[in-house]
């Protein structure tokens, strides 16, 4: 492949064989996702090969200047679409989810607003999506955006689920889906997940629309997510117990919902271990707010005292 | 801001790069690793746009290893630098650039040690000590806490001391 590809040497008979020999295995059928898995001919050569996506989300951006020599995008859209499609609000990226590693597993939290420019567009959305038992994935970026990829990757998952027999782990997760994420880098979408679970171990891994996958024990994502890390990069430790890990998690949240004006009303909280995930009862951040404020009204009198 | 350092010594060529990886002004990773071991005495190290760095990289990484399987033995450091500038500059004028800054270094049995620069524009240029990025640490306004060290000599890759310079 190496030296075909130096040569600029094109066979499409061959092409087909090489979708049979993807790291996917399937040998009978030509497998649609292994398009991506050849850089070379990944770029949306062909409309069959797009992982299920209908063709009509491959719209053209908006223009916008840039420094470097940008993708020229009008390439992906198909010749009908050749008209850019105005927005009717301004996009935003308001949120807060945060995930952190611990010795009592995985947790992963996040606030309920969705922001559509200055307009809370809905006050109790769900950013913590279950993948399967043992991964959830938590969503910033394009709210729309995230839940179409969250479906996608179900999907995905649970396909190979039932054709291997076993489910993929958590790293090659998140390696296939910034693989299916890649055709659209330098379009307008906008996804930052964080994919939390287990398997062998806690796992913790962020993956962005940009094309950035890291691993790590600590990630905070969104518009709140520097209040969030104010908070968690203090209080986190290995050692944490549970009920501590997740009053850091909430006290997180609430402090980044506090400052910031796009994250708020509740906050959502999933915890992860070996047997699985397990979602608390959503809270009113409303509520906490009062009880924080009693609460220094009630050490400033005592001071006073 | 990522900072990469190669030095060519007269039998080992000494890598480092800091360990940072950043999401605009947040510092996500401070421990993230910019080498990629191309064979058992080539390094690859990658800065530049987010998604671009690994996926290109690992792309050089596989067709290398690749190489290696269907022919037996290794591409030299010299080739894989031209091989890695060839497919930068395919790229380059396609719909799709990639946006990375390279350093690549090795230690070829009959040549010895080599030290390629490439940017992305896909210059190449073999050079006795090549950087990318600024690596000041008391001056610059963005200060990189820390930095892995390697060494590529006759015998292989070897992991030296990860540098902390700046104040935690």
């Amino acid at each position: 492949m190496a030296l075909e590809d130096v040569c600029s040497f094109k066979e499409r008979s061959v092409q087909h064989k090489w979708f049979s020999f993807s790291s996917l295995g399937d040998a009978a059928i030509p497998f649609p996702m292994s398009d991506h898995y050849n850089l070379r001919y990944s770029r949306l050569e062909t409309s069959e090969n797009n992982c299920g996506v209908p063709l009509h989300f491959f719209i053209p951006p908006l223009p916008h200047s840039s420094s470097f020599i940008k993708r020229p995008l009008s390439s992906f859209c198909p010749p009908k679409n050749s008209m850019t499609v105005q927005r009717p609000f301004r996009l935003a990226h308001g949120t807060t989810t945060l995930g952190f590693i611990f010795q009592g597993g995985v947790i992963a939290a996040a606030d309920t607003r969705a922001s559509a420019g200055g307009l809370v567009a809905c006050p109790a959305v769900h950013k913590i999506t279950p993948i399967h038992s043992h991964l959830v994935v938590t969503s910033s970026g394009s709210g729309a955006d995230c839940m179409l990829w969250e479906r996608i990757l179900i999907r995905e998952i649970r396909l190979y689920q039932l054709r291997h027999g076993h489910r993929l782990s958590i790293r090659a997760t998140a390696k296939l889906l910034s693989s299916m994420l890649h055709p659209f880098k330098g379009t307008e979408m906008c996804v930052a997940l964080t994919l939390c679970g287990w398997d062998n171990g806690p796992k913790l891994i962020y993956v962005c629309s940009d094309g950035a996958r890291l691993q790590g024990d600590v990630f905070s994502v969104g518009s709140g997510s520097p209040y969030a890390y104010g908070v968690l990069d203090r209080e986190l430790r290995w050692s944490l117990s549970k009920g501590e890990a997740i009053s850091l998690a909430r006290e997180a949240v609430f402090r980044a919902t506090h400052r910031d004006a796009y994250s708020g009303n509740n906050v959502d909280l999933f915890h992860i271990t070996a047997q699985g995930w397990s979602q608390r009862k959503r809270e009113d951040l409303k509520e906490e707010y009062y009880r924080d404020k009693e609460k220094k009204g009630k050490k400033k009198n005592d001071k006073l005292k | 801001m990522e900072y990469l350092i190669g030095i060519q010594g007269p039998d080992f060529v000494l890598v480092a790069a800091d360990n940072v990886a950043a999401s605009s002004i947040i510092q996500m990773k401070h421990d993230y690793d910019k080498m990629f071991k191309l064979s058992e005495k080539i390094l690859l190290l990658c800065v530049g746009e987010a998604g671009d760095t690994v996926q290109f990289a690992e792309y050089i990484q596989k067709n290398v290893q690749l190489y290696k399987m269907r022919n037996g033995y290794e591409l030299s450091p010299a080739a894989a630098a031209n091989f890695t500038r060839k497919n930068l500059a395919d790229y380059l004028r396609s719909r799709t650039p990639y946006h990375v800054n390279l350093l690549l270094a090795g230690y070829d049995d009959t040549d010895g040690p080599g030290l390629y620069y490439m940017d992305y524009l896909s210059s190449l240029a073999k050079a006795p000590f090549a950087a990318h990025g600024y690596g000041l640490n008391k001056r610059f306004i963005l200060n990189l806490p820390s930095f892995t060290v390697r060494l590529i000599d006759k015998e292989g890759i070897h992991d030296l001391e990860k540098l902390t310079l700046g104040t935690k």
